[in-house]
């Protein structure tokens, strides 16, 4: 018996004024709605940084090209990378954990509602924030635009002295109001999941996605607070006459560096943790098998998250750190390798002895999987720190954590919204066309970032708007724009795919996949209070043991 | 489908999870530990190289009653807090405050030493690297405490009109934690500042 | 002077670092080699499990409501695929420190060549201390014979933002931090061109900061030494020019050994023909794109921080041809 779905049946059943409808989810605080309005938000500006990597693209195509002025095309990068991470990635992970893990520990919603409504508000001021300042970036001394600093702002490029203008505060602000936002958010993920389980599910018992966002909350804490200290200081040397980073003055551009890669690289581990979410509920469910090694997946997932806080000074590589300190960050490296590499097997452990189905969400988590083996695997390259004097500041660098980030992250995503778009509208999305996005995207995909290694290889650095006809650089950086154009076919398809099937798609009932997990014992979507009665588990999948009353997973766990 | 029960063949244990709002306090700490800790390493990372201007033991007069204020507010605010689990009003209302009075001659007395740096030692945020390091970490400490003394100034409001009772005494306990946790960034950057730095 | 692979100064030279030219370089060369084939065996192994469990467990038509045996996990097989990933770790740990140390704390003989280089906003200055020298954009080292190891040190420095010395098949890159001091050496043993770029991204004309290494056999090298070492040829028939240059504010940012200009923000313009490049690589060194550059910078480099000068035609051409007279 369904219990009834409000809040998205509504929209499709016109006859409520349309104001009525944008002042609901514009004050909302359902952990549901302010879940969907983080993806949504993630997935407009998805296109806008994607049009700027095309910018990007079209001007390398060629040797010498000028499609656009250097100027512009420092601006694209800076705004690509910074877009991407603070404004596409972090917002739509967000979304999905907020969605999902009130669901999956049983409860009504987050901890704190509004608070979490204040966190999405204020992510959001802060991607509009980053793009006014191609409106607004004119300071009163007319120099400025949107940001070029590159998203890493090193000092002393992002000093008032060689950034005059407002640009680079348009960069400093919007990401300090929206790291606030995300320190919020992730305070509400840690007390919500320790505070508010249902009766039975111990630490233990939680679904994997549950605990891989409980340790990236952890992470969010510790990692974006010192991109907010720096950020604080930049603002101080800008506008307070400081010198944290005044190099005249005695100050160190080296610990901008050190601040800046603290936050940086544990922030990719924060964007992977709920990737691997996502593909530790997925696997499981299409290999007809439990997740192999729960209690390893968890220790692994924790043993990330403190190691990946030892490793920062790998971008660091060849600021000229001696020879001590560069051994002790190729070593912390490659371990955090390990635990990496361990889960990889484990999902490899679940779907062997299983009975696959080859579903679109499947498919884009065994993208995953190749990709994110080839991208650890270049990764431990990277780590190798006389290698990464090689590669580093390189295409190859590029390459590789577009491979992570694309090839993992973006995959996994994909997979995300194939398995979970039933549960939040109610309906299919179409298989026809999500394996035209899927093979579409993956051609894409490969043709753009396995041959993108090779320029990085034959010495083309990054962030360059234009370069001299090297041997090989042209016809390797045109193939990668034709790769980067299948992909935006594909993601036209994709969001398509989310648009037609929202209205055409296959009505999806509860529980579509045959799943285990307590979201998929509510209707679809769920109602605004999520349970009519809290639920009481016995075991990880409590849905298994009522499936399969003889057989459950409480006699083994 | 319906609520999703199991049937249990014994009584479950009573399932009692942490409270919200210390979790939630707790991990606010965590977040603003960790800036501080940024802050300390710079100040830290700099000690001694300032190219020109004030030194530290030039100009550093160490705090030792204001130090004395602020920590003694920690008590008192603990103090409070058990007062108003036990119910008896009057003493919450009285501790508290004199936790805000106690906060405020803090404030006051950082107050009273940067006017006497800026105006008779002429060390501002823009003379040096000390200048700079010093300003920004004693700063963003006094800005959390002044947060903390709105927040205390509230709560006293509410006091005061006879609407904190001793329900509300986990609220006031998360605040508590927060003003320990102002009162132990003091103790860290005390040490960093007059101790360590000079 | 021998050939590279390619014409020797076309911007078609190779920057390959798979191809390395120095001790540095190979070492690294080694380093990586042994790593790709440890990667590489690991990815033939797991992607081949990966792709054997796709195809042997796949899901066929039958299976509906029949689900397979619930294996929840294995210490064993955990054990092992922890265990292994520490050994590979720890190979390849052991492997990379070797190196690290072999490159980062070389000795440095007595017969090292010393070469301070300052990152500027788009330009390389490369100043030799002990011959006293200084010049721009196109560094010249002598070859080093493995017998007598007669290797550069570099000493790294920036005046601005942050830089990166990047020749690939010279060596790996160090940055170039302002208020900082970085080492690097290189000990090239084939004569030839080396290109390279700046690899930190440092402001509007990153991508044309351009390196150029011109490693030369010791007599050329000498031979090059003495011609830099002179002081600037002052030829009577271009006094004029020479006039224009003096006169206008060009010598608040250029030197030229042995006139009133001796400014230090722009790249030593004492043997500026010496050069096969302008604006740190960024045209060949001819007249009209010399012209161009002092006309109108920004129909190169834009972005660069070279003024417009503003002058009139004649003295344009006047001080082209000054400039031109300075070899």
């Amino acid at each position: 018996m369904s219990t009834n779905a409000i809040a998205i049946e509504n929209l499709r059943s016109a006859g409520r004024p349309w104001t009525e409808t944008l002042h609901e989810w514009v004050t909302t605080v359902d952990h549901k709605r302010l879940g969907i309005l983080y993806i949504a938000y993630a997935l407009f500006f998805l296109v806008v940084a994607g049009v700027e990597a095309m910018i990007i693209r079209i001007q390398l195509m060629h040797a010498h090209n000028d499609f656009v002025s250097p100027q512009v095309f420092n601006r694209m990068f800076t705004m690509h990378g910074t877009t991407m991470i603070f404004f596409v990635a972090m917002p739509v992970l967000f979304g999905f954990a907020n969605y999902l893990v009130p669901l999956m520990i049983g409860a009504r919603d987050m901890a704190f509602p509004r608070l979490n409504a204040f966190s999405f508000w204020l992510t959001a001021l802060g991607g509009l924030l980053l793009y006014f300042s191609f409106v607004g970036g004119n300071g009163l001394y007319g120099a400025g635009n949107a940001p070029d600093v590159g998203w890493w702002a090193y000092a002393p490029l992002g000093a008032k002295a060689f950034s005059p203008g407002h640009s680079s505060d348009f960069w400093t602000v919007a990401l300090l109001v929206s790291g606030f936002g995300s320190v919020g958010t992730a305070i509400n993920i840690i007390a919500t999941v320790l505070c508010a389980r249902c009766p039975g599910m111990h630490l233990g018992r939680m679904p994997l996605l549950v605990w891989l966002n409980l340790v990236m909350s952890g992470m969010v804490l510790i990692v974006v607070t010192p991109l907010t200290a720096a950020q604080l200081m930049l603002l101080v040397d800008r506008y307070l006459g400081g010198h944290f980073f005044d190099t005249q003055a005695g100050g160190s551009a080296t610990l901008w560096m050190h601040f800046f890669w603290i936050f940086g690289h544990p922030e990719v581990y924060v964007l992977i943790l709920p990737s691997f979410a996502f593909v530790s509920e997925i696997v499981p469910v299409f290999s007809r098998k439990p997740i192999f090694g729960y209690p390893v997946m968890v220790g692994a997932t924790v043993f990330i998250g403190f190691v990946s806080m030892s490793v920062w000074a790998h971008h660091m590589f060849t600021i000229g750190m001696n020879s001590y300190a560069n051994s002790f960050f190729t070593i912390t490296s490659m371990c955090v390798g390990i635990p990496t590499g361990i889960k990889i097997f484990n999902w490899l452990g679940t779907m062997w002895g299983g009975r696959i189905q080859f579903k679109t969400a499947m498919l884009f988590c065994i993208g995953f999987l190749f990709q994110f083996l080839i991208a650890g695997l270049t990764g431990i390259m990277l780590a190798s720190s006389p290698f990464d004097w090689q590669l580093s500041l390189s295409y190859f660098v590029v390459a590789h954590f577009h491979y992570v980030i694309v090839g993992g992250i973006l995959f996994a995503l994909f997979a995300a919204f194939y398995y979970w778009y039933p549960k939040f509208t109610g309906r299919m999305l179409s298989e026809r066309l999500g394996k035209l996005h899927f093979w579409l995207f993956t051609i894409g995909f490969h043709v753009t970032f396995d041959v993108m290694h090779i320029p990085g290889i034959l010495g083309m650095p990054r962030r360059i708007y234009t370069y001299e006809p090297r041997p090989g650089w042209e016809i390797l950086n045109l193939i990668v724009t034709l790769g980067a154009v299948i992909q935006a076919v594909a993601i036209l398809i994709f969001v398509w795919n989310l648009l037609s099937s929202y209205w055409k798609g296959a009505v999806a009932g509860n529980d579509p996949w045959d799943a285990w997990t307590l979201e998929w014992s509510v209707s679809s979507p769920p109602p605004a209070y999520n349970f009519a009665t809290v639920p009481v588990v016995a075991s990880r999948r409590p849905l298994w043991d009522q499936k399969h009353p003889e057989d459950p997973d409480s006699r083994y766990e | 489908m319906s609520a999703l029960t199991i049937p249990i063949t014994q009584p479950p244990r009573p399932w009692v999870l942490p409270d919200r709002g210390k979790v939630a306090m707790a991990s606010l700490i965590i977040a603003e530990s960790a800036i501080f800790t940024i802050f300390v390493v710079a100040y830290l990372f700099y000690v001694g190289k300032s190219l020109a201007g004030p030194t530290p033991s030039q100009v550093l007069e160490t705090p030792v009653f204001y130090t004395i204020c602020l920590l003694s507010s920690s008590l008192t605010v603990h103090l409070a807090g058990t007062f108003l689990k036990r119910g008896r009003q009057g003493a919450f209302l009285s501790l508290w405050l004199l936790t805000f009075v106690l906060g405020s001659l803090f404030l006051f007395g950082t107050a009273q030493e940067w006017h006497r740096l800026i105006y008779e030692k002429g060390l501002t945020i823009s003379t040096n690297l000390f200048g700079t390091t010093y300003y920004s970490l004693v700063g963003l400490h006094a800005f959390h405490v002044t947060a903390g003394l709105v927040m205390l100034l509230v709560v006293l409001v509410f006091g005061l009109a006879g609407r904190v009772q001793r329900d509300q005494s986990g609220r006031v306990e998360v605040l508590s934690m927060y003003w320990h946790f102002v009162d132990a960034v003091w103790v860290v950057v005390f040490t960093v500042v007059y101790v360590l730095g000079r | 002077m021998a050939a590279a692979a390619a014409a020797p100064d076309s911007p078609l030279s190779s920057t390959n670092i798979f191809a390395p030219a120095t001790t540095p370089a190979k070492t690294i060369f080694g380093l990586s080699m042994f790593v790709l084939a440890v990667t590489g065996l690991i990815f033939v192994v797991v992607a081949g499990l990966l792709v054997y469990s796709l195809v042997k467990f796949r899901g066929r038509a039958g299976d509906a409501g029949r689900e397979p045996a619930q294996v929840y996990g294995s210490t064993q097989i955990e054990l092992a695929w922890t265990v292994i990933p520490v050994l590979i770790v720890a190979v390849l740990f052991l492997a990379t420190a070797r190196v690290i140390h072999a490159i980062q704390d070389a000795p440095k003989p007595a017969a090292a060549l010393d070469v301070t280089v300052i990152g500027h906003q788009y330009w390389w200055e490369f100043r030799y201390p002990k011959l006293g020298i200084v010049t721009a954009n196109e560094l010249h080292i002598p070859a080093s014979d493995p017998a007598h190891p007669t290797p550069t040190f570099l000493k790294l420095l920036s005046a601005d933002t942050n830089h990166s010395f990047w020749v690939p098949e010279l060596g790996g890159k160090t940055d170039l931090i302002p208020n900082r001091v970085n080492q690097m050496w290189l000990d090239p043993t084939r004569p030839g061109i080396d290109l390279g770029q700046c690899a930190q991204y440092c402001g509007t004309q990153h991508a044309k900061m351009l390196l150029r290494v011109y490693v030369e056999p010791p007599a050329d090298f000498a031979a090059w030494v003495s011609a830099q070492q002179q002081a600037a040829i002052q030829d009577q028939k271009v006094i004029a020019g020479k006039h224009v240059f003096e006169t206008t504010s060009c010598i608040n940012c250029h030197a030229v050994s042995g006139t009133a200009a001796d400014g230090r923000f722009g790249p030593d313009l004492g043997h500026f023909m010496s050069r096969g490049t302008i604006a740190s690589g960024a045209a060949e060194n001819t007249p009209a794109n010399l012209r161009l550059w002092i006309q109108n910078p920004d129909a190169i480099k834009p972005g660069s921080l070279m003024p417009a000068m503003k002058l009139s035609d004649e003295d344009l051409d006047a001080v082209t041809a000054y400039l031109e007279t300075l070899r």
